[in-house]
């Protein structure tokens, strides 16, 4: 991906392409500035990017901040990621209707709305990771068609992030900073100009008609600096080596109980995560009983009823919940999908409300050795050896 | 909670009013797009808020607004039991005791001398209580008031004999869905919300507001992770955590005895 | 193996997974005092006759309005006309479907799941254990066994019920246990007077047995506490853990390993299983609250 060629645009340029995806009847969802953080929504122009603000991020805390330099990208994300758009927190399965009671049929409809062809503006390295994971975990047509055609269709504006935030830890993950898979076109921003580089047919196709010109060799220098620097300066680190073999060992750790202490389970970190798919349906009848509906929602491994089996939970402590979680995450992922469920993007630690912090909690598991392979029960250690 | 057995053909409506404000026997005149649906279904035959004329029971579906505070109040709900093959409370003053039920706290005597002329002249029970304190409730609508979505949602389960859908986990699921950022990480704002039930549709937090907890304690409330970091991180006093424990559902379990915690200065 | 592969040949609908298609109650057998055999039939013919399942699959049952739950297919292999769905009314659809009448409608998705692997274990003695409602994934085994019971050595069926009363399937299991292809132990934990078999857990008939570990495969399905201390027993017999297979339940939404509800470790028991080898989830097996 080195050798792809850098380009450079000036910065209204990037009006242009916006306007010829607009021409190409694609609907453009991109940064602003709402309710105090940066949040993915639609867009027309330029101007609406929150153009000179940067965001400081820590566990439980979010701030955005005017920056010295007006830079379109200047910050790295907010709560939410592509995931809204791909897999929305709330669609309708199918619906169902009779004219009477129990023993006349039912029709059941499926009737689902197409997504719109979404282009989708400032993407970055570990979002791309992660709906790549998504890919994996629900791309298939049956599973959910209305994600692989919204899939399908995307345009991918692309942006190498220069500046991560203070819960960053792509380079950990290898998912990031710099964007180099799954890309129509990648801007990077060189002062007043952007960096471009091109990523696919399509991508290809539009930069023909921007003007443009070939980056110099000083400005790919820059351009290969600035993601270096970027990549030294994660907020975070997460040791993988050996992670998912550390946290099997750790199931009956008492660490959980010490996460738990502190935990609300309130599921904003599955919530707010780019790659958690669960969900759960709902089934629901109108006042005559003759129509019935079921909904799909975003569900959280942190609700009781997420494991609810004949009268009780099978995870009833938040400890349970919250090692479902992240053993999920970083271990059993691998299992199910062969990758890790986290890409790094560190939302989970800054939208915490209390600033639970994955990466501190890993690596709290290193510090306390696991205890004893597993304990036996009554049972196993009356087994003659 | 069981669901119950089947009700007459077009069954019959009573609505209940104890000690409350009304606000959410509103909520269900405010039903505006259901409601001529609603009366087609079942019959409304005794609903004072709504309707002069009050038919007398058996019914078949009670909701109950309203804590029990007074000695007629706590007849009148056992006739409304036997009256309901099924008897829902809807409000935290039906379900929690309300705002009322803060002069649990306090001395009654000392209130009624200070208020009422002929303070003899009151009944009054020394608590004001949720309605399950007196008879057995077979569904429960949280909130201040209730939200009219779950109001249909309980009527609807009802005549399809389904369970409702009411869900007991935290209102940050349900602020999430709604893509409204956290406003205890963006702003900073105390928020009841991860130790809040949901099903208000995130009202508070919508306005840039910190949840003030009218849904009443979610399935398993973490109080005292809250409560620490409010302490620690959030510059809230021990008495500010008993009075935000103390609204609308203070009267109501685990809210009640962390914020006697609280109060004792015990951390919970 | 005989399981179902790819989630692509879920038969009842091939290109939409997540929507249920119709079928008719056709027949109710009273089990016990809150358990019902319901043969359903699906309406369309062209899915009725393409429907296959395997022993062990299940189906997710929706309920008009009501919602799903997953119910295991009881019924012979052999045949599609009807499907049986032995479902215990404890929770609000299966509540709902207790009210249900010969002719009423239901919603059907699947089969679901990887069943029994009964083709890895032709030539071996095979012991089937159950408990409690755990025989209706178990039936449909048994016919398929009994329908080539040459290819296999000893069949032994254990079956724990609560009481006498409680047992499912009461005049096939006098036929099995009259017509003498397999062993069959019943016991109780609950007797009354007419009750002449043993009293006790399904556990204790396992000490009874004389079982040949190193050629018998184990086919487990009943509560939870009952599957870990058959699964332990058996383990302290040596049957090969890759030989001693056990169905679980779980909570399910969707049945294709999408929702991430029935996760199991690393397992969705929902696509994974139901079926699971010991060997495949020992790394969580018997833990609480994975």
């Amino acid at each position: 991906m080195d050798k792809l060629p850098l380009h450079i645009v000036r910065r209204p340029e990037l009006d242009r392409v916006f306007g010829l995806l607009r021409d190409n009847a694609y609907t453009l969802i991109g940064p602003t500035r709402r309710d105090g953080v940066i949040q993915y929504s639609e867009i027309r122009s330029l101007a609406d990017l929150p153009i000179g603000y940067s965001d400081r991020q820590a566990p439980g805390s979010y701030e955005l901040v005017k920056s010295e330099t007006p830079r379109c990208f200047g910050f790295v994300h907010g709560a939410d990621s592509w995931k809204r758009f791909l897999f929305p927190p709330k669609r309708r399965v199918f619906g169902a209707s009779r004219q009477a009671g129990p023993k006349t049929p039912f029709d059941i409809d499926d009737l689902r709305s197409p997504p719109p062809a979404y282009a989708f503006v400032g993407v970055r390295a570990c979002e791309i990771a992660a709906i790549g994971i998504l890919d994996k975990v629900i791309g298939s047509e049956l599973l959910d068609p209305f994600y692989r055609q919204a899939r399908d269709k995307m345009f991918v504006l692309a942006v190498n992030c220069i500046e991560p935030g203070g819960t960053c830890f792509c380079v950990s993950m290898n998912t990031g900073p710099r964007v180099t898979r799954s890309f129509d076109l990648c801007l990077t921003e060189l002062g007043e100009e952007f960096g471009v580089e091109v990523g696919s047919e399509r991508g290809a196709a539009l930069f023909k008609q921007l003007t443009s010109r070939p980056a110099t060799a000083a400005e790919k220098e820059l351009f290969r600096l600035l993601l270096e620097r970027a990549s030294e300066r994660m907020g975070r680190h997460l040791e993988t080596e050996g992670l998912p073999e550390l946290l099997r060992k750790s199931i009956e750790s008492p660490r959980w109980q010490t996460i738990a202490s502190r935990c609300l389970a309130c599921g904003n970190c599955t919530m707010v995560c780019p790659t958690c798919f669960c969900y759960n349906v709902v089934d629901s009848t109108d006042l005559k009983c003759r129509k019935a509906e079921r909904w799909r929602y975003w569900d959280s491994c942190f609700t009781l009823e997420f494991s609810y089996l004949g009268a009780t939970s099978v995870r009833y402590e938040i400890s349970s919940r919250y090692r479902q979680w992240m053993t999920h995450k970083l271990a059993w992922w691998h299992d199910q999908f062969g990758t890790s469920g986290c890409v790094g993007c560190g939302r989970c630690i800054t939208w915490c409300p209390v600033g639970i912090d994955i990466t501190a909690e890993a690596a709290g598991f290193r510090e306390t050795a696991p205890p004893r392979a597993v304990p036996l029960t009554p049972q196993q250690q009356a087994m003659p050896s | 909670m069981n669901i119950p057995g089947p009700l007459s053909q077009k069954p019959r409506l009573a609505v209940y009013k104890f000690s409350s404000c009304d606000g959410c026997q509103l909520q269900i005149l405010e039903l505006e797009d259901e409601l001529l649906e609603l009366a087609g279904e079942i019959e409304i035959a005794y609903f004072l808020e709504a309707r002069r004329q009050a038919l007398p029971g058996p019914y078949d579906i009670g909701l109950v607004e309203g804590s029990i505070s007074t000695p007629a109040e706590e007849r009148l709900i056992r006739q409304a039991r036997k009256d309901c093959k099924v008897l829902v409370s809807i409000g935290a003053c039906a379900t929690a005791g309300g705002i009322q039920a803060l002069r649990n706290w306090a001395d009654i005597d000392a209130y009624k001398k200070r208020i009422y002329p002929r303070p003899e002249w009151i009944a009054t029970l020394d608590v004001a209580s949720p309605i399950a304190g007196y008879v057995y409730i077979d569904f429960e609508l949280r909130g201040c008031p209730v939200n009219k979505r779950q109001l249909v949602e309980v009527l609807s389960a009802l005549l399809a004999q389904r369970r409702p859908h009411l869900p007991t986990y935290s209102l940050c699921i349900e602020c999430k869905r709604a893509g409204i950022p956290c406003v205890m990480v963006a702003r900073k704002t105390p928020c009841l919300g991860p130790i809040t039930q949901a099903g208000c549709g995130a009202l508070c937090p919508k306005f840039n507001r910190g949840c003030y907890g009218c849904f009443g304690p979610a399935e398993t409330p973490n109080i005292a992770a809250l409560g620490r970091f409010f302490q620690e991180e959030r510059n809230v006093s021990r008495p500010a955590m008993v009075r935000m424990l103390r609204s609308f559902n203070g009267y109501l379990e685990p809210f009640k005895t962390s914020s006697d915690d609280y109060e004792q200065c015990i951390q919970p | 193996m005989i399981a179902v592969q790819d989630r692509a040949s879920v038969v009842c609908h091939d290109s939409r997974p997540m929507v249920p298609v119709t079928a008719t109650i056709v027949d109710i057998q009273e089990e016990s005092s809150n358990t019902r055999t319901y043969m359903l039939q699906i309406d369309d013919p062209a899915m009725r006759s393409a429907y296959r399942f395997e022993p062990g699959q299940f189906n997710m049952v929706y309920v008009f309005g009501v919602g799903e739950a997953a119910i295991s297919i009881s019924s012979d292999p052999a045949h599609n006309e009807y499907l049986a769905h032995t479902i215990r009314h404890v929770g609000s659809v299966t509540r709902a479907i207790a009210r249900m009448k010969v002719g009423d409608k239901l919603g059907l998705r699947g089969p679901f799941g990887h069943g029994w692997p009964i083709s890895r274990c032709s030539g071996r003695d095979i012991l089937m254990v159950a408990g409690g409602i755990g025989l209706a994934p178990i039936r449909p085994l048994i016919y398929a066994i009994l329908a080539n019971r040459g290819q296999f050595g000893r069949v032994v069926l254990m079956y724990g019920g609560r009481s006498p009363s409680d047992l499912l399937y009461q005049k096939e299991l006098a036929a099995w246990r009259d017509d003498g292809q397999m062993d069959l132990l019943v016991s109780v934990d609950y007797s009354i007077a007419q009750w002449d078999g043993p009293v006790g857990v399904v556990t204790d008939l396992i000490k009874r047995l004389r079982i040949r570990p190193d050629r018998t495969s184990v086919m487990v399905c009943g509560p939870r506490m009952m599957n870990r201390h058959v699964t332990w027993q058996l383990l302290r017999l040596r049957v090969a853990p890759d030989q001693l297979f056990i169905s679980l339940e779980r909570n399910m939404r969707c049945g294709v390993g999408r929702c991430g509800h029935c996760q199991y470790g690393p397992k969705f028991v929902c696509k994974d299983g139901p079926v699971f080898s010991y060997e495949s989830i020992r790394e969580v097996f018997g833990k609480e609250e994975i």
